[in-house]
């Protein structure tokens, strides 16, 4: 029977569900993870590159960060066509913002823009929903560092540290025992960065990590002295040292 | 052109000035108006202009600040951001039905965690050009105290340094200047908000 309710997503089932959000929401939990973790002085994330073909030529840019205006990034989990879409209509809300006020847009509004876009899909008949999840990276004047995920239904919360995509379950529980709330055991970015390849080392389900480089994207977004955000993916090199830290450390702290 | 608003800023506030006579062509309606709107609890505008347009305009600014705060769960604009949101306004209109109305915007900004707040005050014309300011005039008092303000202001003024100096020049407008400028109202913006000075006539008579 519930079968009847799934080719409209406008249509609430009989049991107060509405399949096609809940079948977009569970497509993701399927999709390449995504790694987000506040840092002390910062904001990390990381992401799963899915290599699905050696022949494949790779990505010029990066695959899963899109920075969206000066002082905000985001992590793509899902269908990276129906990503697209959201991350212009998120940089020109961005641009709007700026354009009026002269001054950058608080991040949760900009979240919250694109959260509502995604909201009318899910609503509006005909449709079908973004089949997207986001993890948002920002900065600004009144919060501060700030991250914050969404899904297809158009819900977004605030996070500290949180997992999106395959096995997000896992990594979830991963960061709740490995990430220190406390004031001053907040890690730093060097610290966030080797929890979120941890975290990504364990939804791969521990794939070799001699490979890894090329299979993780780890983004990170930092300030300089005059306050401006600097967004900056990690290259191979850069990404490897990182990779090859917390193998040493994982060796050190011992299996023995 | 023929209504007079200034301003000025101190250590710690802003204060803005303006004549309260309303009238038009060779007719006074009213000498009790107030000019100087509170924007929101921390802000204000001083606004010149024919009346229709200044009612409007400052109901407009004021109203979608207001109504920004709201929808946005209580997050303020600074200063800086509703004077541009003001003079983008303007700059919208000038090409197609112009507000005749220039415009102080003057407002307090608490500083983060314990940081010393900031005051600032902004120029702004009919025409859409915004300026941030120490001192400003809008309208023919341009003539009469910009020399005023030049020879008198500092850094670092104490509030009552700088009601003097507006004083000298509500002083130099009844003396100098041709039309009929009786009463002036004056209102304050610092850390404990918007707040008025003085008045000639009581705004709320009517």
């Amino acid at each position: 029977m519930a079968r009847r309710y799934d080719s409209s997503t406008t249509t609430f089932s009989p049991e107060g569900r509405l399949h096609q959000v809940e079948y977009a929401i569970e497509a993701i939990n399927n999709a390449g993870t995504c790694v987000g973790i506040l840092a002390s002085d910062g904001i990390v994330m990381a992401s799963e590159r899915r290599i699905t073909s050696g022949l494949l030529a790779p990505a010029k840019t990066s695959e899963k960060t899109y920075q969206l205006c000066g002082h905000a990034s985001c992590n793509v989990a899902g269908l990276t066509a129906d990503a697209n879409i959201l991350i212009d209509q998120a940089r020109l809300r961005a641009g709007r913002y700026a354009y009026q006020y002269q001054e950058p847009i608080p991040i949760e509004q900009l979240v919250e823009y694109v959260c509502n876009y995604k909201q009318f899909y899910t609503q509006r008949g005909g449709l079908r929903p973004f089949g997207v999840a986001f993890l948002f990276a920002g900065y600004d004047e009144q919060y501060g560092f700030q991250l914050y995920q969404s899904d297809p239904s158009g819900n977004y919360s605030g996070w500290k540290a949180t997992v999106i995509g395959a096995n997000n379950q896992a990594g979830k529980s991963l960061l709740k025992t490995e990430y220190k709330t406390g004031e001053e055991k907040i890690p730093n970015i060097q610290e966030a960065l080797m929890l979120a390849v941890k975290v990504l080392n364990k939804t791969m389900d521990g794939t070799t990590a001699a490979a890894a480089a090329e299979k993780m994207e780890l983004y990170t977004m930092t300030r300089n002295e005059t306050g401006e955000c600097v967004h900056h993916i990690l290259n191979q090199e850069e990404a490897s040292k990182v990779i090859d830290a917390v193998e040493a450390e994982a060796a050190s702290a011992g299996d023995s | 052109m023929a209504d007079t608003v200034f301003g000025i800023t101190y250590n710690g506030g802003v204060i803005i000035a303006a004549d309260q006579s309303n009238g038009r062509s060779i007719l006074t309606y009213q000498k009790n108006l107030d000019k100087i709107a509170k924007l929101t609890d921390y802000s204000m505008m001083g606004v010149s202009g024919a009346n229709s347009d200044l009612v409007q305009f400052t109901q407009y600014v004021s109203k979608n600040i207001n109504l920004y705060e709201i929808s946005n769960e209580g997050t303020k604009l600074s200063t800086h951001a509703q004077a541009n949101f003001a003079r983008g306004e303007l700059a919208t209109a000038i090409r197609k039905g112009p507000y005749q109305v220039n415009v102080l915007i003057g407002g307090y900004d608490a500083g983060k965690q314990g940081a010393p707040g900031s005051v600032s005050l902004y120029y702004l014309d009919y025409f859409g050009a915004l300026h941030k300011v120490k001192y400003g005039a809008q309208g023919y008092a341009q003539y009469f105290c910009a020399s005023i303000f030049d020879r008198e202001y500092k850094e670092n003024l104490t509030e009552e340094e700088a009601i003097k100096i507006l004083g000298k020049c509500i002083l130099e407008m009844k003396t100098r200047f041709m039309l009929s400028q009786p009463n002036f109202i004056m209102k304050k913006v610092d850390k404990d908000g918007v707040s008025v000075l003085s008045f000639g006539e009581d705004p709320a008579d009517t």
